[in-house]
């Protein structure tokens, strides 16, 4: 099987981020990259999938130059080869725009799957996968905590709050994995030397034939007003129980008119 | 479609469950009433039992989608049925609740209807201008739509629901189901099995547990509580990791986002990536033996202690104050 795995290098959560005063748009530069840790369950279910069916795991990331770091680290992982989308225009695309771009980098290489995590840490919109599948025509299995592949059909399970869905579809498809799916596995000192031979291959717009006018921050289809970072927080009174902690919370429960 | 086209319609996807309109159903319905003038989108079966609570809530519209076909597949019957009817009714703006399968109807809407797109609202001006709390609530942004019909995914509990009864007048839509529907098929669905609580993400007050609880058992004392106040059950991934407690009652970056009116974490440290999904809950409360904890940096009010000793007295508390 021929996977396509989608990724994005997100601000690592641990840093703060910062909104940049000229354009409102995330100040990438200054926090840490690091791959969206959602989509390493996707790289480990592609090459989990690999394993069995035997087969090749392309990963395809769309960011400025260091997103190539992220790529590296699902090669590291196991992954097959990388496919770079960068281009100085794509800065402050939407994900309207980022459909676009994906869905022409993956149009025309006859990938069977294209698999994405359920969501980046940083955006949380979850849409991108279903718009890539609405652009391409192709089913949509998203939010799965397990997929099989027999033949040219595949059937994963579908969670959401509603509850477990069986959904069945022929390949090609779109599919998005939850968290819960698999153990992301360590890269291994070997897969890391490994990943430093493995083909990176880099894109501009120009390649993908898509004009710079219809990508990044002037192109995008909703713009940001005002920004306003969250006042501190007063931290609240901090009792230390003495048998008597229960009703503490009560009676502050009781002031806030609660209970 | 032109502005001048434009009508004070306001598209609302009902959200339900065979008819049945969720809260932020009834939450979004209110929002669009305040918005424009609101006209209701429902697909699937049981749309006559929907009816009485739509027009309740001030829809003077209805737009119906009942084809049996409907409900065996995911995402683009509703994506069908909103193009159809914004055709009929150019929308001022198109409302969806911000579930995970309403965010996709709104992503694939989008592409569809050449349309800007904003996910999870807090608030929508009467001039269609979004409110969001991005990155766990660091900060506060306003956003439009530049491009088509704005396609909003609202929060729940972001709104209250007023009641403003009105007759709603029944069209039928002709949904051609559009061929990528029939794409994927839902072959078998087991209904999350109802635990008498409300959903996590509409609930008023959500009571959670963390690695602090220690066993599956120990999730009783959160439960009991939990009844205690009608509130729901979360659970920080330590949790659901160990298999405590069941996945779809995660909080955090990778589960579920809440903002309840009051969020009650007990024996959770409070990682980032926990109150990423919570630290906009109006008012936190914290039970932690570790005074360092970092969740106590955002409660309103915090007991350092056991949770064992601390939460059944609560439990017994509320009960007595509430008789």
């Amino acid at each position: 099987m021929r996977i396509a795995v989608c990724v994005k290098q997100v601000p690592d959560t641990w840093s703060e981020k910062v909104l940049r005063d000229s354009d409102k748009t995330l100040d990438r530069d200054a926090a840490e990259g690091v791959l969206n840790e959602l989509d390493e369950y996707a790289v480990e279910e592609a090459i989990r999938l690999v394993e069995t069916h035997t087969g090749e795991a392309v990963v395809i990331s769309m960011g400025p130059e260091r997103a190539a770091e992220s790529i590296r680290k699902a090669l590291s992982m196991g992954a097959d080869s990388g496919v770079h989308i960068c281009d100085p225009a794509l800065h402050g695309s939407d994900a309207l725009a980022t459909s676009l771009v994906l869905a022409k980098a993956l149009e025309g290489r006859n990938f069977d799957l294209i698999l994405f995590g359920s969501e980046s840490t940083d955006a949380r919109m979850s849409v991108v996968p279903a718009m890539v599948a609405e652009r391409l025509g192709l089913p949509q299995l998203t939010f799965a905590n397990s997929v099989s592949v027999q033949g040219d059909e595949i059937t994963t399970t579908r969670i959401t709050s509603d509850g477990v869905a069986t959904v069945r579809a022929k390949l090609p498809a779109v599919v998005s994995v939850v968290e819960k799916i698999n153990e992301p596995r360590y890269p291994s000192f070997k897969g890391i030397m490994a990943a430093k031979k493995k083909t990176i291959e880099t894109l501009s717009l120009n390649d993908l034939g898509i004009a710079a006018s219809d990508v990044g921050l002037a192109a995008s289809w909703s713009l940001v007003e005002t920004v306003t970072p969250r006042p501190a927080k007063t931290k609240g009174a901090l009792h230390t129980d003495a048998g008597d902690g229960g009703l503490k919370i009560a009676e502050f429960l009781t002031t806030q008119k609660i209970i | 479609m032109s502005d001048s086209a434009t009508s004070s319609k306001v598209l609302v996807l009902i959200d339900h469950a065979g008819g049945r309109v969720s809260k932020v159903g009834t939450e979004i319905l209110t929002l669009a009433a305040s918005i424009g003038e609101p006209a209701a989108v429902f697909v699937g079966a049981g749309s006559d039992a929907a009816l009485a609570t739509i027009s309740e809530y001030g829809a003077a519209s209805i737009y119906v989608a009942s084809e049996d076909a409907l409900d065996s597949h995911l995402v683009v019957p509703s994506v069908d049925a909103l193009v159809e009817a914004a055709k009929l009714v150019n929308p001022k703006a198109i409302l969806i609740a911000s579930t995970a399968e309403g965010k996709e109807i709104a992503g694939r809407l989008a592409v569809r209807l050449n349309s800007g797109i904003i996910t999870d609202a807090v608030a929508v001006s009467p001039e269609v201008i979004a409110t969001q709390s991005i990155f766990g609530g660091s900060f506060t942004v306003q956003t439009k739509v530049t491009r088509g019909v704005p396609i909003i995914t609202v929060r729940p509990n972001s709104t209250a629901p007023e009641k403003k009864p009105t007759t709603a007048n029944k069209n039928e839509l002709t949904v051609a189901l559009s061929p990528q529907a029939a794409l994927a098929t839902v072959t078998e669905v087991n209904e999350a099995k109802s635990d008498g609580r409300p959903d996590l993400a509409e609930a008023a007050i959500v009571v959670s547990g963390g690695r602090g609880v220690g066993s599956a058992d120990g999730f009783k004392v959160i439960e009991e509580l939990a009844d205690s106040l009608g509130a729901a059950v979360g659970a920080s991934r330590a949790v659901t990791d160990a298999g405590w407690y069941p996945h779809q009652y995660q909080v955090g970056q990778t589960g579920r986002t809440v903002s309840p009116q009051l969020y009650l974490a007990n024996g959770i440290s409070g990682a980032i990536q926990h109150r990423a999904g919570m630290q906009t809950s109006k008012t936190i409360v914290a039970v932690n033996k570790d005074p360092e904890a970092p969740i106590f940096e955002l409660v309103d009010f915090g007991v350092v202690g056991d949770l064992f000793e601390v939460v059944p007295q609560l439990t017994a508390e509320v009960k007595k104050r509430q008789n």
